[in-house]
């Protein structure tokens, strides 16, 4: 099994990072932290598909000229170009979620002024408390 | 064969609400006219759909048919898929989200600044588009793509009510379904490893082939697991449940219809997808998934119910009803056979038009008693919003399984689907156990709403409902009743579909 | 000794409610009358020897320690998984096809075509840029999509909410009732100390901006004979964007690029891409010749709609880029 991970040590190493981005994703407290985690995760993806992409002794996928004013279009020339678009897309994503997520943490900092999940939580069942109480005291008085 | 008309029908759907969301932001946000669009546009492509079912099934034949998106045929291109299941949940859906929308036009207006409400409805035309896509696609990495859009547009839907219990709910929802989206990423590079392809179609013909040669079995194994388990992370099966209630009971009562009773149901069709179309049941039985999300589904019917029971807020206990509802989708699913797909489908259904008629009503109801949540703060609403407690009575009635109403057709379809399956005492148990504890939240909710107050009228000063109110509310009964009712046709109908799909 | 007993188990009752040890000669307060409203039943009857029940013990513990618990938990509980995930995904890859080799399962039928007849086909020098923008066209739009959303909904969370902050407040049920007094100030802003006279900064950025704009453009227009395209292009673009807010000031930017334009620019973009692919997706399916020319393979125009596809993902991708730095930074654009 070793030699076969030393073989396919591109996607060993991905597989390892994801790993790394989900313990920091779930672990984390911080919710920057949780982000990066995120990232990492998402990079390590893009890692796995590069090295899916690429065939031994290949070009990258841009044809390239035969000097005569015509292409060489042999498929023995040039990697996968599937993985590059998929991993494109990714980057996207990526980044337009990275952006949504951390707009709400920014949210959230400036209603509990912490970053702490926990800290957060704990204000908030705070609050709640607090707004119970009171609604049960509107009550009484209506109902007095 | 099909008319050209109906031919473009897929196409024109995803791309009506694309379009729509795309010139929202342009149009000049006075007298609700995003919304009105919005709506406009979603009643349009759910008669689309209506007549891509009637075209796909009038001739007594079952049709499906491949749609190419572009010059360049299948393993090349990206491809939709319609036959007659992907028709009827389009339109369950469009209805759906037509209702949860103008049943909740007014309580839209008190929860949403009014800058937010042009974004609301590009975000709800992009919600729609999304779950139309992903019924419709043929294409895994078109699902994933499409998936995205959905989680983070579901997102700020909670959010789009102001507040920092509706970010955190956000917050905890979106970091839920990254880990989900991730995993599901992980799992669709793998199989494209594997199999060389991303369209269905193409990766079932290598699976079973990679299957039948008994070739890298533990890969395969691992990125079904994968993508079942990011796949039942965004459709809130139970363990992976907890970040359902904050988000669909915090958010304004549109969202949390539209969440509870749609989103998760895009996943969960996703899920069907991979099952049936990717893997095939027979891979799917001998890999044991089906086992798995048989186990898992018993386990949310059960826990989801219990949780549910706990609740003092009467949005969170709905909220924590759907968890229940998702488990038996996947009870169905986990049986793993065509009757107990499509009895999966027809719950998925039924649940799609029941849950938002629920989270309508509720909204109306604790709307009635001063926008209060809390149980006892309902007493007596009945008397105050009459349409919104009938609408909760109805709900609750189907939720339990009370014959004549929705709920109990899917429930009889799962019963007798499981009878051909081995175990079919845990599933029995199960139904009849998770029927028990549907009751004990719903029936004290149904009480006390009917109960006598003489407070109520004297102290609730609640405008009246609104005529879209009224409008949505008999809909959504009558809907409920014609399901409860006149379910054979259609679970005929699902059941063709299952065949072709 | 049945009295020892009873004692006994009296005190231990006594414990268990919370009663306390009694007094000897003890004087239990009435019970009050039972036609007092059930509002005003006085809180704890035994307060003079009052001590904490099991239940309020255990509610305290959970309050303190709770937390910890649940965290210590959570924590081993989180990263037993990811080991498991990890070992899982390890066995997984050492049985996955080798590294690099060509005659992997990926390397199929679809490759060939894709490199041997992209040329010709799409029109484009850049195999990748043919496959995203015209063999799986789709998923590309569906990533533009993803891009918008992410950009409408972060200006719905940080732009759209500061200005109507007074709306609001003024509109009469702008918010649920009973939800007033959790109200907060108005939100701490992020305006930045802005030095007016940075020579430096100014020095470099007149300098660098139209080289970095002139580097995008040809980043975005040789998208399909190159590597690059909209999206990196687009990020170029956007730096610039971000360098001049940061060395003349959001307010001089506004001038040209502003919330309104954003908008408009990226829906105008986005209707534009939607548009042209929505008449290939229609011609492609229905087996209608289409109009657009392929053009010469290596030549600026050339690619059919690759060009101006790859043109209109740029404006989105710079719009939002620069709107997600001005959002974050300044609350504003």
């Amino acid at each position: 099994m070793l030699e076969k991970l030393l073989l396919n040590h591109y996607e060993a190493a991905a597989v390892i990072l994801s790993g790394i981005g989900l313990t920091n994703l779930l672990l984390q407290r911080n919710l920057i932290k949780k982000i990066i985690g995120l990232n990492i995760m998402d990079t390590a993806v893009y890692l796995f598909l590069a090295a899916k992409g690429y065939v031994e002794g290949r070009a990258a996928p841009i044809l390239i000229s035969d000097g005569a004013g015509g292409w060489l279009r042999s498929s023995e020339l040039y990697v996968n170009p599937v993985p590059a678009g998929l991993v494109l897309t990714g980057i996207v994503v990526s980044v337009s979620v990275t952006a949504f997520a951390l707009a709400l943490t920014l949210k959230l900092y400036e209603s509990y002024g912490t970053l702490n999940i926990d800290e957060a939580l704990m204000k908030m069942t705070e609050e709640q408390h607090q707004l119970e109480a009171r609604i049960d005291e509107a009550e009484e008085e209506v109902l007095s | 064969m099909i008319g050209m008309f109906a031919y473009n029908i897929p196409f024109a759907s995803i791309f009506i609400m694309m379009i729509t969301a795309i010139i929202t932001p342009l149009i000049p946000n006075r007298k609700r006219l995003p919304e009105k669009l919005s709506c406009l546009s979603i009643a349009v492509v759910g008669l689309l759909s209506a007549y891509l079912l009637y075209e796909l099934t009038a001739s007594g034949r079952t049709i499906s048919f491949n749609f190419s998106m572009g010059h360049f045929p299948a393993p090349w291109g990206n491809e939709l898929r319609a036959g007659p299941l992907e028709a009827v949940l389009s339109l369950v859906f469009c209805t759906a989200m037509l209702l949860s929308l103008t049943g909740n036009f007014s309580s839209t207006a008190e929860d949403i600044a009014p800058a937010r409400r042009n974004i609301f409805c590009v975000l709800v035309n992009l919600l729609t588009a999304s779950l139309l896509a992903l019924t419709y696609t043929n294409d895994l990495f078109t699902a994933y793509v499409f998936i995205e859009i959905n989680t983070i547009a579901a997102c700020a839907i909670v959010a789009v009510k102001e507040g920092p219990e509706t970010a955190r709910a956000a917050l905890r929802y979106l970091v839920m379904s990254l880990v989900g989206s991730g995993l599901v990423m992980i799992a669709i590079c793998l199989l494209y490893d594997l199999t060389g392809h991303l369209l269905m179609q193409n990766m079932h013909n290598a699976i079973a082939e990679l299957v039948a040669t008994k070739r890298y079995m533990i890969p395969l194994t691992v990125s079904l697991a994968l993508i079942t388990a990011g796949l039942a992370i965004k459709s809130a099966l139970y363990p992976f449940a907890s970040w359902l209630p904050d988000a669909h009971g915090s958010s304004t009562n549109a969202s949390s219809a539209i969440l509870s009773g749609l989103v998760l149901k895009g996943h969960i069709f996703t899920i069907i997808k991979v099952f049936y179309r990717v893997f095939g049941l027979n891979v799917i039985h001998a890999l044991r998934m089906d086992t798995a999300i048989f186990i898992l589904g018993i386990l949310a019917m059960i826990m989801g119910s219990v949780h549910a029971l706990r609740q003092n807020n009467v949005k969170r206990m709905i909220a924590w009803s759907s968890v229940a509802q998702v488990g038996y989708i996947f009870l169905g699913v986990g049986l793993n056979t065509v009757a107990g797909i499509a009895a999966a489908c027809l719950h998925i259904i039924v649940h799609a038009c029941v849950k938002p008629m629920l989270f309508t009503a509720a909204g109306g109801l604790s709307n009635a008693a001063g926008h209060r949540k809390g149980l006892h703060a309902l007493m007596g609403t009945f008397y105050v919003n009459v349409w919104a407690g009938l609408g909760l009575i109805a709900g609750a009635f189907s939720m339990m399984g009370i014959p004549g109403f929705a709920g109990f057709a899917s429930k009889l379809s799962l019963t007798l689907a499981s009878f051909d399956h081995n175990s079919i005492v845990w599933a029995l148990t199960a139904l009849a156990a998770s029927s028990v504890l549907n009751a004990l939240y719903y029936v004290p909710a149904v009480i006390v709403v009917l109960t006598h107050n003489k407070d109520a009228r004297k102290n609730f000063t609640a405008p009246a409902p609104t005529m879209s109110y009224k409008i949505s509310m008999c809909i959504f009964l009558a809907l409920n009743f014609y399901l409860g009712l006149f379910c054979v046709p259609l679970l005929r109908l699902i059941t063709r579909g299952v065949n072709v799909l | 000794m049945n009295e020892e007993l009873r004692k006994i188990w009296q005190s231990f009752f006594d414990w268990v409610m919370g009663n306390g040890p009694r007094p000897e000669n003890e004087v239990i307060p009435p019970e009050p009358p039972p036609d007092l409203p059930f509002t005003q039943k006085p809180k704890d009857k035994y307060s003079r020897f009052h001590e904490a029940t099991l239940k309020e013990r255990y509610d305290q513990w959970l309050e303190i320690h709770g937390l910890h618990l649940f965290s210590v938990l959570y924590g081993s509980l989180s990263v037993l998984t990811c080991i498991v995930i990890v070992s899982l995904l390890l066995a997984t890859v050492a049985e996955l096809p080798p590294f690099g080799h060509e005659r992997n399962p990926a390397n199929n039928e679809v490759i060939r075509r894709y490199v041997e007849h992209g040329g010709h086909e799409t029109g484009a020098q850049n195999i990748v840029a043919g496959l995203i923008l015209d063999y799986r066209a789709f998923d590309t739009f569906g990533e533009s999509a993803v891009l918008f959303t992410a950009a409408v909904s972060v200006l719905m969370l940080l732009g759209a909410s500061r200005r109507n902050k007074f709306d609001d407040s003024k509109s009469p049920h702008a918010d649920g009732a009973g939800m007033d007094f959790l109200q907060r100030g108005p939100p701490a802003l992020r305006h930045h100390v802005f030095r007016n006279e940075d020579t430096i900064l100014r020095g470099v950025a007149n300098l660098s901006i139209p080289i970095i704009l002139m580097m995008g453009c040809v980043v975005v227009i040789n998208g399909h004979l190159s590597p690059g395209g909209g999206f990196s292009g687009g990020a170029i673009l956007s730096t610039a964007l971000i360098l001049a807010a940061n060395a003349y000031g959001f307010d001089k930017v506004h001038w040209f690029f502003n919330e309104r334009t954003f908008i408009v620019s990226s829906s105008t973009a986005l209707m534009i891409y939607a548009l042209s692919k929505g008449y290939s997706f229609f011609t492609g399916a229905n087996h209608i010749h289409s109009i657009i020319p392929k053009g010469t393979i290596g030549n600026i125009l050339s690619g059919g709609l690759i060009l101006p596809l790859n043109i209109c993902v740029g404006l989105i991708v710079a719009g939002t880029l620069y709107g997600f730095y001005a959002l974050f930074s300044e609350g504003d654009m």
